[in-house]
């Protein structure tokens, strides 16, 4: 595949589990600075699409570039180190950690046996976490052990144990489901400002808060790509309508 | 609340470890004969073993059921050269071939193997006693945790290692001494280690590299690596997908704990004056996850106490009820599990803590009433009946983990 100004570039994506093709064929770009959002209906591939990203699960066929990179063929982590982290559906923080340990952990320095062992939270470390934390909203919340956070401030939680790495491209697992309607509020403000220098990919289904925050969506549906366009392209698209968002 | 408790310790004050520098260094030398604290320091050896075991089962939530193998191999490492030792030509004269170990020379063997002739190096052994078991844990560990075994599976294989290991140390009696292990060990560099003034050495010097470990180990999880180890225990995965590649930490704590283990074994031959198969295979193994298991599988300091109650017990129930004392074990061990999931560092941080807390607040409040303008010392209150729920919570957390 020839090499493209694309942050992402998945062509030709297939992944099969037992001859039902949780992917089919897929292909699909994301531009730098772009937050993109992923939606359709259940059993679409929407999270199997960002699993075979993020290298949890191997693809059958195809190829995952990122920056021109080939990444389907790497180890979870150092598809992680050249820069896409992932949030996963369910809030995954360490729970009998503090807040600040939750970030600290994830700043990326020391991640050998040998640098973990010689780790120092120095005034860098520090300035990042402050920073990191003023974002998701916890600042006051640093000592607080993560357990004990609402259901909301868990998923910035991990948004924000996300950030303390800087990815260039940072996928999100429905990230406002089960929140209030504040919280998403708040979510949706977060997530506009945190892609401001890097590109996102984002699996919804609250249309109003896609509407909020998607430069595009894709719609997915049976492993393929159904359409791919502005919100209001999307929304008008008969087959959209047919198969997700109903008559 | 949980994480105070759990910050408390990790990070928790030293000293609970000079209070064990102090029973073991003090209190024991003056209070015992040099009977009983020889007995005591083959006790500690046992101890190594079991803080390993808090690095690996309770920090980072691996189960191995397989340590008896690298207390065995250390413990063998140092018995060779000692035996080697004891076996020089003079002493050895009545042999067909002087110059061997006995066992060597009863197999009707007439040369020293060649895997042998490198234990003639004190260095070179000493070398031996932690570099043979960390390459073989190095071996295990990698081939299993990159390929993502783990819990019962990777218990399972480490017992199937230390079957393995007993029967072929058994079976190659020419090489091994077999059965009977390599008895008679005499001197070290000419100095006899069988007088009491040796076994005092000894002891001390156990007792010194067990208080060092244990500060090593503590250093180890108050570093980044000791949070990720709990980090990883708790969601691999997020781990796994900030970066890091969690096998390799398993991989080390295997190996931590492995040499570990590996220099009680070898300070267990120095004191004990032999080593054998029995306490290499699958018994063995077990037991020593049982002592860190009373001793309380997050403490470092508790389980040097679990160690030493559970072998004072064994030597007060085998020599009082002969017949009875493994009922009586084991009971013990059923007894503790039950009512203490945590141990007895369990014990100490749900019940005796908050108690002493309770005193020290009424004591507080005391002096106040007394003298209002006095400084009110720290109170060291918050939280203990919120850390004692938090230790139970994790405790839920680590047996639904490795069960």
């Amino acid at each position: 595949m020839s090499n493209t100004d694309f942050v992402l570039a998945v062509e030709g994506l297939t992944v099969s589990f037992d001859g039902f093709k949780a992917i089919d064929d897929l292909t699909l770009y994301v531009d730098r600075g772009e937050l993109r959002v992923v939606i359709g209906p259940n059993g679409a591939g929407k999270t199997t699409l960002l699993d075979l990203i993020c290298g949890k699960t191997r693809a059958s066929s195809g190829s995952i570039k990122f920056k021109n990179e080939e990444m389907s063929e790497l180890p979870e982590h150092l598809i992680v180190r050249a820069g896409i982290g992932r949030k996963f559906q369910t809030p995954s923080i360490y729970e009998n950690l503090s807040v600040f340990k939750n970030l600290e952990v994830s700043f990326p320095r020391g991640r050998g046996v040998i640098g973990a062992l010689g780790f120092k939270c120095d005034q860098v470390v520090r300035d990042k976490i402050d920073e990191v934390a003023q974002m998701i909203g916890l600042s006051d919340r640093l000592d607080v052990e993560s357990g004990l956070l609402s259901h909301g401030q868990k998923q910035w939680l991990e948004i924000g144990m996300l950030l303390m790495q800087d990815p260039e491209l940072l996928m999100l697992d429905e990230p406002i489901a089960g929140m209030s309607a504040r919280e998403r509020e708040l979510t949706a403000e977060l997530l506009l400002r945190i892609c401001q220098n890097r590109s996102m990919i984002v699996i919804e289904h609250d249309m109003e808060f896609v509407s909020r925050i998607a430069h595009k969506v894709t719609v997915m549906h049976q492993g393929k790509i159904l359409a791919e366009g502005s919100m209001a392209q999307v929304q008008a698209d008969p087959k959209v309508i047919d198969v997700y968002l109903g008559h | 609340m949980k994480a105070n408790a759990l910050i408390r310790t990790v990070y928790g004050n030293y000293w609970s470890l000079a209070i064990l520098a102090l029973i073991l260094l003090v209190l024991f030398p003056l209070s015992m004969d040099i009977f009983r604290l020889n007995l005591v320091g083959k006790y500690l050896t046992y101890g190594f073993v079991a803080i390993g075991l808090v690095m690996l089962w309770g920090y980072a939530g691996v189960l191995s059921l397989g340590q008896g193998v690298f207390f065995g191999l250390g413990g063998y490492a140092m018995a060779m050269f000692l035996k080697l030792e004891a076996s020089d030509p003079v002493s050895t004269a009545i042999q067909s071939t002087p110059g061997i170990p006995d066992f060597m020379d009863w197999n009707q063997l007439s040369a020293l193997p060649w895997w042998w002739e490198p234990f003639h190096s004190l260095p070179f052994a000493l070398f031996a006693v932690v570099a043979m078991p960390s390459l073989l844990a190095l071996i295990i560990s990698f081939a299993m945790f990159k390929r993502r075994v783990g819990g019962v599976y990777f218990a399972i294989i480490t017992q199937a290692v230390a079957l393995i290991l007993s029967v072929l140390i058994i079976g190659q009696q020419g090489f091994t001494g077999g059965v009977n292990g390599i008895t008679d060990l005499k001197t070290l560099l000419g100095w006899d280690i069988r007088s009491d003034g040796a076994r005092y050495i000894l002891y001390f010097a156990n007792a010194a590299l067990l208080l060092g470990a244990i500060l090593l180990c503590r250093l180890i999880q108050q570093s980044k690596l000791g949070t990720l180890l709990l980090a990883m225990r708790d969601k691999e995965d997020r781990v796994r997908f900030s970066g890091y590649d969690v096998a390799m930490f398993k991989v080390f704590t295997f190996c931590l704990a492995a040499a570990l283990s590996a220099i009680g074994g070898a300070m267990f031959a120095l004191q004990v004056g032999f080593m054998s198969p029995s306490f290499v295979g699958i018994v063995p193994s077990i037991e020593m996850v049982i002592l860190a298991a009373i001793g309380g599988r997050m403490s470092l300091v508790g389980a040097i106490y679990g160690t030493l109650l559970v072998n004072f017990g064994k030597t007060y129930f085998s020599e009082s009820f002969p017949d009875l004392w493994l009922f009586l074990m084991a009971a013990l061990f059923i007894g503790v599990v039950m009512a203490f999931p945590n141990g007895l560092a369990g014990l100490y941080e749900s019940h005796v803590k908050p108690w002493l807390a309770a005193r020290r607040g009424k004591a507080t409040k005391a002096a106040v009433r007394v003298a209002p303008a006095a400084p009110t010392p720290r109170s060291a209150t918050p939280a203990s009946p919120a850390a004692t729920a938090g230790e139970l919570g994790l405790a839920g957390k680590v047996s639904s983990q490795t069960a």
